[in-house]
């Protein structure tokens, strides 16, 4: 346990912990949202529609490819919402057709772009350990205007995922919500990506809140569970990374697993009793 | 102003569970044992709900035409159909739900959807999410604060207790949503609708699921809250005798209106043969 203390003593370590926390804190939030909402995925859609955006940066030559992902993605996030609004295309199949185009583009920047594997690969998969200080400096500035803004709006977000209908009747503008919530959801994307990896945020959104779910009365307390599996998934996946050797961000998702399947285990016998 | 008189012994003893049970519909009841008005059309009320021209298009589809209907305060209006009739998209039109195509549309002599807080909404519950991860006193404390509430105060706790005890559900206040059967999902969201003390009660078919026992407490239940509140009841039913016996007022469209007055009047058979393009089953309650 002391040499499980111990690596946190090194700052690539701290920054990891700070930044995997920080990326599990909004992703849990956002999660039930997503989760309630039957948009699983979207997170999905987004990360890959990130990676192309990183990639058109890197072929730009932009330093810091991922303000180049966010214009993108953000645009791809309205455009899912603006299709699911203003067509007769379901979720996925909005979500489907942007994440095909994404991907499509991204090989080919990538591609016309050479010597960037090792780039692509980081961009695919994550890694948390190379996080450095201004990446935590603009984690930090958004995960506080994205939990202040989803704290601002949790009653109406949750009014509206409960029933648009009821929602609109009570004079919530549910569309504008929709639209809000799809461009929170491509910020937190996009900021997970260099922690986490294109392949692997779409789990941070979704597992901690469907395992909330199993066993949550009610929407706040699956938000607080969720939290709480996003969190100490995090914590605990990070330290027995280290202590394995084996790569971080499987491990906090294989952690998030576990947790799913404790808590599914609850559920059941829960609901048996 | 005469206002309607509604004596609610004249129900429990015309439409019985029992009698509803051996024969479908009443025989025994008298023609007007609901409400008894003098006139009322000398009723001297601000309007309810005032449609004037409205039409609704969802692209080459008229969903209603040149829908006009002036229905006054305190009313039971029952609104029938057959399916596709616009009977639901009329509800959204009051809600605010759904633009009209042309005409205007007035709620509480204010635009649709600009008064909210005085309107309680029981939406068709077989498109509500069971498994929504909420309690019974959450979703009536949201028809109180008209937003989901992250923790629901104890002032908010005892109105929507209080919303329970009168639908006869003070027990589901704990309950999980999961856990309702058909007939509490119905009371529940009756008592959402009626926490916030509404002046019009818009139903679009309550009863869709439920026995008919169900059924019947729901309609005592809304006289009862009519009758102490002097609130309008707009309400889409596919039952032509709960439009018989329950309602003051009744209409009958598909996308137009075809009629709109008192039930005798309105459920005849040359208006339910231009409406459903026979009278069929609703013969029944055309002899009564």
């Amino acid at each position: 346990m002391a040499d499980l203390l111990d690596i946190f003593q090194f700052a690539f370590m701290q920054r990891a912990l700070i930044a995997g926390v920080l990326v599990s804190f909004l992703s849990s939030i956002l999660g039930v949202f997503v989760v309630q909402r039957g948009l699983s995925f979207l997170g999905d859609g987004l990360a890959h529609a990130s990676f192309a955006g990183v990639a058109l940066g890197i072929l730009l030559g932009i330093e810091q490819p991922l303000w180049i992902a966010l214009p993108y993605t953000l645009a791809v996030a309205l455009g899912i919402a603006w299709l699911r609004n203003h067509t007769q295309l379901s979720s996925d199949t909005a979500i489907g057709v942007l994440f095909a185009v994404s991907v499509a583009l991204g090989v080919m920047f990538i591609s016309l772009r050479e010597g960037y594997t090792v780039d692509a690969w980081h961009l695919l998969f994550g890694s948390i350990l190379a996080v450095g200080r201004d990446d935590l400096v603009i984690m930090l500035v958004m995960t506080v205007i994205v939990s202040m803004t989803l704290g601002w709006l949790w009653g109406n977000l949750a009014y509206a995922t409960f029933d648009s209908d009821l929602a609109r009747a009570d004079g919530v503008n549910v569309r504008r919500l929709e639209y809000l919530l799809f461009s929170l959801a491509a910020m937190v994307i996009v900021m997970s990506v260099k922690v986490v990896g294109v392949i692997l945020i779409a789990a941070y959104i979704v597992i901690p809140a469907a395992a909330a779910k199993l066993v949550a009365p009610s929407l706040a307390s699956m938000t607080l569970i969720s939290l709480a599996v996003g969190v100490l998934s995090t914590l605990v996946g990070l330290g027995a990374s280290y202590v394995l050797d084996v790569p971080s961000g499987s491990t906090i998702i294989l952690c998030q697993t576990l947790a799913f399947a404790g808590l599914g285990l609850v559920g059941t016998l829960r609901a048996r009793a | 102003m005469p206002k309607p008189v509604f004596d609610p012994k004249s129900i429990f003893d015309s439409v019985s569970p029992t009698r509803m049970m051996s024969s479908g519909v009443n025989p025994a009841a008298p023609p007007k044992a609901v409400f008894k008005t003098t006139s009322r059309r000398s009723v001297d009320a601000s309007l309810a709900v005032d449609l004037q021209g409205v039409s609704v298009r969802f692209g080459h589809i008229h969903a209603l035409e040149h829908v006009s209907l002036q229905l006054a305060q305190a009313e039971f209006l029952a609104v029938v159909g057959p399916n596709g009739a616009g009977k639901s998209t009329l509800m959204r039109v009051l809600l605010g739900l759904t633009p009209v195509s042309a005409g205007e549309v007035s709620v509480l002599a204010a635009p649709a959807g600009k008064l909210p807080a005085s309107i309680g909404y029981v939406p068709q519950l077989k498109t509500f999410d069971r498994r929504f991860p909420a309690t019974v006193l959450e979703l009536v404390a949201s028809g109180h604060a008209r937003r989901w509430l992250w923790r629901v105060s104890s002032a908010r706790k005892d109105a929507a207790a209080t919303a329970l005890e009168t639908v006869g559900a003070g027990h589901l206040l704990m309950r999980r949503l999961s856990e309702l059967s058909g007939g509490e999902v119905q009371r529940v969201f009756l008592a959402r609708a009626l926490v916030r003390e509404p002046k019009l009660v818009i139903l679009d078919e309550p009863a869709t699921g439920v026995d008919f026992l169900a059924e019947y407490d729901l309609y005592r239940l809304l006289e009862r809250y009519q009758q102490t509140t002097s609130a309008t009841v707009i309400m889409v039913t596919h039952d032509l005798s709960v439009a018989r016996h329950h309602a003051s007022q009744v209409a009958v469209i598909n996308r137009r209106l075809l009629g709109f007055g008192e039930p005798e009047n309105v459920l005849c058979e040359t208006c339910l043969k231009e409406a459903y393009g026979h009278s069929g089953h609703a013969h029944g309650i055309l002899t009564l």
